[in-house]
């Protein structure tokens, strides 16, 4: 099947702002699921609420676009009553781990198959610039005029304290890498998380004086290293991108059968 | 047969709140009577006053709770002390003489008998303390019979422990029969 | 073989009915006074190869349950106040989304954490407007288990029927109290199943298109339709839309399938209402000691009479209308400020004859309380 034919061009043009790294995300997950052959009514993507989650509307799958920051309790419903699908979550930074915080952590620690790919772009874009929990500190934001006294979380490292089995992280400039992650992202059994750092020049890059799309794209090329690179060791302030964790562990749906099986041997 | 209000109070863990709903669940599933039974409590799973109401009835019940019961049971001081008051006149206070010191008299048949001593002394468990109380009311009361308790255990205790479950409902029944004389 | 006889509490006969009419999914988290319906489903679904989860929150609950609704499933969850309180912006979205659910509220004192272990009808309007913006609502409740069980099934069949989250409004001491339960056969219920589509594969369909009698058939996701749903204003395709037209049919149609029927969706009892002079309204609990007074009155010849509400929401003006036409004087009985009242106040041609008999102390309303209002009522002081 040809990338387009996973696209409801009915809902095309999308809405995102010119240089946006959604549309990148969108490109990145599409070709993954073409690159597995998988078909379209097999897959529910579900998303929250923000710039991010609007990707859901653009995909041909079965989709749920809900409610600020609960993507993944609506998705943890549709898996365990029909654990034959798949499920696909993408969120933005402030969706998935600020009022969805601890939704994400508790689909983590359930092990439920399913992807979560979270959009950080470390900003609210759709309601006009403010910080978020992955802005980190020193950053300007319309809610910050005087610049971020936050602490960021860091993805990877929430995901796997919180149990997830699958954990990376990469960049819209690294596309393909991107897709692979993606891609395996998608055939791991269990919870898997994919941070993908995306830019938002209409807020960040230009509150921050960034500058546009490119600038913030090479940022993420000259930022990030792969896990355990030369560089890395040399700059420790170089984001890492890569696959960190990747697991096998008792699956929900999987261990939710045994559940059944006691209490259906047990009776009289 | 005539209407009958029923209060048991004591503290949590005594059995106080399975004693009602044995009772209530067998005059319904076992003697066709209706009853209903609701109960009162605290935060605590242990300890605590607890108090459980049932009405037993040949018609039908609406109001569910107990202003004044024809029966109150109270197995702790406290229960007694907060309680003993709102027995009907005529009515039946049945207290365990381990825990309960009588203070004063109301207008009611009183019945201190030593409940939890017998349990003690000759199932040697106190466990059942709850059930020979349950065979004390019955009897006084001629509520129901003690088959149909006997019967609403076998749906709910482990097979190992009825023995001894009959052994302190007879007791209590014995009890019960000889305080009625 | 007969009926099978129970002796339960009305939470037990609450979670008995959602098997009855199908229940295979259920999301919940503890909370006094309702627990009891999460810990007996956690006991029972697994045994017909439904779905238990216990959730995060009550906010994940409800996602849950509308999720797994999605995929075709029969769904409930159960809390209470300040649970009930957490889960307003997913309601709203089941409201919008038209996702049959259920949802017990077996209410306690408030507001706030209030007192657990108590008595309250205080729910009744944050039922019908907790969710933002215009929409409508079904509430159902029940004074007694065999009406508990009846609602409840009802419940379902009118989730189904309507596409619409229902709430089940019980209260503590329904929900604690133990009584009888007589369980009725298979099928001497009617069940409602969903109306799923008859589009074929590969035929365009429209899932927010409803039919003439306004019903939408809908597809399971996973099914052979792909399609969106959100929680945006949408139009016939399930896709975000700002346009007017759009917008106003959809508000429209998501008020009037309710509104319209209310009356079809009232469900009461009534005793002794044909002469009465006094009528007495109630619902939940509230309504057995209004009913426990209603009977001793009448032995002493007074023209007293109740009207007992199930069906609180969409409220039924019409009949409670027509109930009261004749009466001198209505009085509303419920442990709350006058929630129901204000709605009978709305109903009524008189208005000043409507009076409220309530209790706000978190202890069940007696009948002594009711009787000394209906003396100060009639002008006889206490």
């Amino acid at each position: 099947m040809a990338v387009k034919d996973y696209l409801r061009e009915r809902f095309l043009p999308h809405m995102w702002c010119p240089g946006c790294g959604h549309g990148e995300v969108l490109g990145g997950l599409v070709r993954a699921i073409e690159n597995l052959g998988l078909s379209k009514n097999e897959i529910v993507m579900v998303s929250g609420i923000g710039c991010s989650s609007r990707i859901s509307g653009y995909v041909d799958f079965h989709t749920l676009h809900t409610i600020h920051g609960r993507a993944l309790a609506f998705a943890t419903g549709v898996k365990i009553s029909r654990p034959e699908l798949k499920l696909i979550v993408p969120m933005g930074d402030g969706d998935a781990l600020a009022i969805g915080g601890n939704h994400f952590i508790h689909a983590a620690r359930r092990n439920l198959d399913m992807t979560a790919i979270v959009m950080n772009n470390r900003i609210y874009g759709m309601t006009g610039g403010q910080f978020s929990p992955l802005s980190g500190e020193n950053i300007s934001a319309t809610t910050a005029p005087y610049r971020t006294i936050d602490r960021g979380f860091d993805v990877v490292e929430l995901a796997k304290a919180a149990g997830a089995t699958f954990v990376a992280r990469s960049t819209t400039y690294h596309v393909q890498q991107m897709t692979e992650t993606i891609q395996k992202a998608i055939t791991h059994k269990g919870f898997s998380v994919v941070e993908v750092l995306t830019q938002c020049p209409t807020y960040f890059g230009r509150k921050n004086k960034i500058g546009g799309a490119a600038d913030m794209i090479t940022w993420f090329k000259d930022n990030t290293t792969p896990i355990g690179s030369k560089a890395k060791q040399e700059n420790a302030a170089l984001i890492e991108r890569g696959i960190f964790v990747q697991i096998a562990a008792p699956e929900y749906c999987e261990e939710y059968q045994k559940v059944v099986e006691r209490a259906t041997k047990g009776r009289k | 047969m005539e209407r009958c209000r029923l209060v048991f109070s004591g503290s949590g863990g005594q059995g106080v709140i399975t004693a009602a709903i044995l009772l209530a669940e067998a005059a319904v599933l076992c003697e066709g009577l209706n009853a209903v039974q609701s109960q009162s409590y605290g935060a605590e799973a242990r300890g605590g006053a607890t108090r459980s109401d049932v009405i037993i009835a040949d018609g039908r019940i609406h109001y569910p709770k107990v202003l004044q019961p024809n029966v109150l049971v109270c197995l702790t001081q406290e229960a007694y002390n907060r309680f003993a008051s709102i027995v009907r006149p005529g009515g039946l206070l049945i207290t365990d003489t381990r825990y309960v010191k009588v203070q004063r008299k109301v207008d009611a048949q009183q019945r201190e008998l030593p409940m939890y001593r017998t349990v003690v002394e000759q199932v040697g468990k106190p466990i059942v303390f709850n059930i020979c109380m349950l065979g004390v009311v019955i009897t006084l009361a001629d509520l129901v019979r003690p088959e149909s308790i006997m019967k609403v255990l076998e749906g709910r205790v482990p097979k190992d422990f009825l023995e001894m479950n009959q052994r302190a409902l007879q007791l209590g029944v014995e009890m019960g029969n000889a305080a009625k004389a | 073989m007969g009926n099978t006889i129970k002796f339960v509490q009305g939470n037990e006969a609450c979670v008995e009915a959602a098997l009855y009419a199908g229940l295979d999914f259920f999301a919940g988290y503890p909370i006094t006074p309702s627990t009891e319906i999460a810990e007996l489903l956690a006991y029972r679904l697994p045994q017909i190869g439904g779905k238990f989860i216990q959730m995060e929150d009550e906010i994940a609950s409800l996602c849950a349950i509308i999720g797994a609704s999605l995929t075709g499933r029969k769904v409930m969850t159960a809390t209470s106040g300040p649970g009930f309180s957490l889960m307003q912006e997913a309601l709203g979205y089941a409201v919008m989304t038209e996702i049959p659910c259920v949802i017990a509220n077996v209410q306690r004192g408030g507001p706030s954490t209030g007192i657990p272990t108590h008595v309250s009808q205080g729910d009744i309007n944050q039922a019908r407007w907790g969710t933002h913006g215009d929409h409508a609502i079904i509430a159902l409740t029940a004074s007694n288990h065999q009406d508990v069980f009846a609602m409840t099934v009802e419940a379902f069949n009118l989730a189904e029927t309507y596409r619409t989250p229902v709430i089940l409004l019980f209260d503590e001491v329904v929900g604690h109290m133990r009584e009888k339960l007589v369980l009725p056969a298979a099928g001497e219920i009617p069940l409602v199943d969903r109306l799923r589509t008859s589009v074929k594969e590969g035929v365009d369909y429209h899932p927010y298109l409803p039919r003439e009698d306004g019903r939408l058939p809908m597809s399971d996701f996973g099914g052979v339709h792909r399609y969106n749903v959100t929680g945006l204003v949408h139009d016939m395709w399930g896709f975000p839309s700002t346009d007017p037209q759009t917008v106003h049919g959809l508000l429209r149609h998501l008020v009037d399938k309710l509104e319209n029927r209310a009356n079809e969706i009232a469900r009461y009892r009534e005793y002794h209402l044909e002469d009465a002079e006094i009528v007495m309204i109630s619902y939940g609990s509230s309504a057995r000691s209004a009913l426990h007074v209603v009977e001793n009155r009448r032995q002493r010849g007074e023209r007293m009479g109740l009207l007992e509400l199930q069906t609180l929401w969409p409220f039924p003006s019409e009949m409670v209308r027509q109930k009261c036409a004749h009466a001198k004087s209505v009085v509303v009985v419920e442990m709350n400020m006058g929630q129901i009242m204000q709605s009978v106040k709305l109903a009524v041609a008189h208005p000043e004859r409507v009076f409220l008999a309530n209790r706000i102390d978190s202890n069940f309303i007696t009948p002594s309380d009711i009787m000394n209002i209906l003396r100060i009522i009639q002008g006889k002081g206490v």
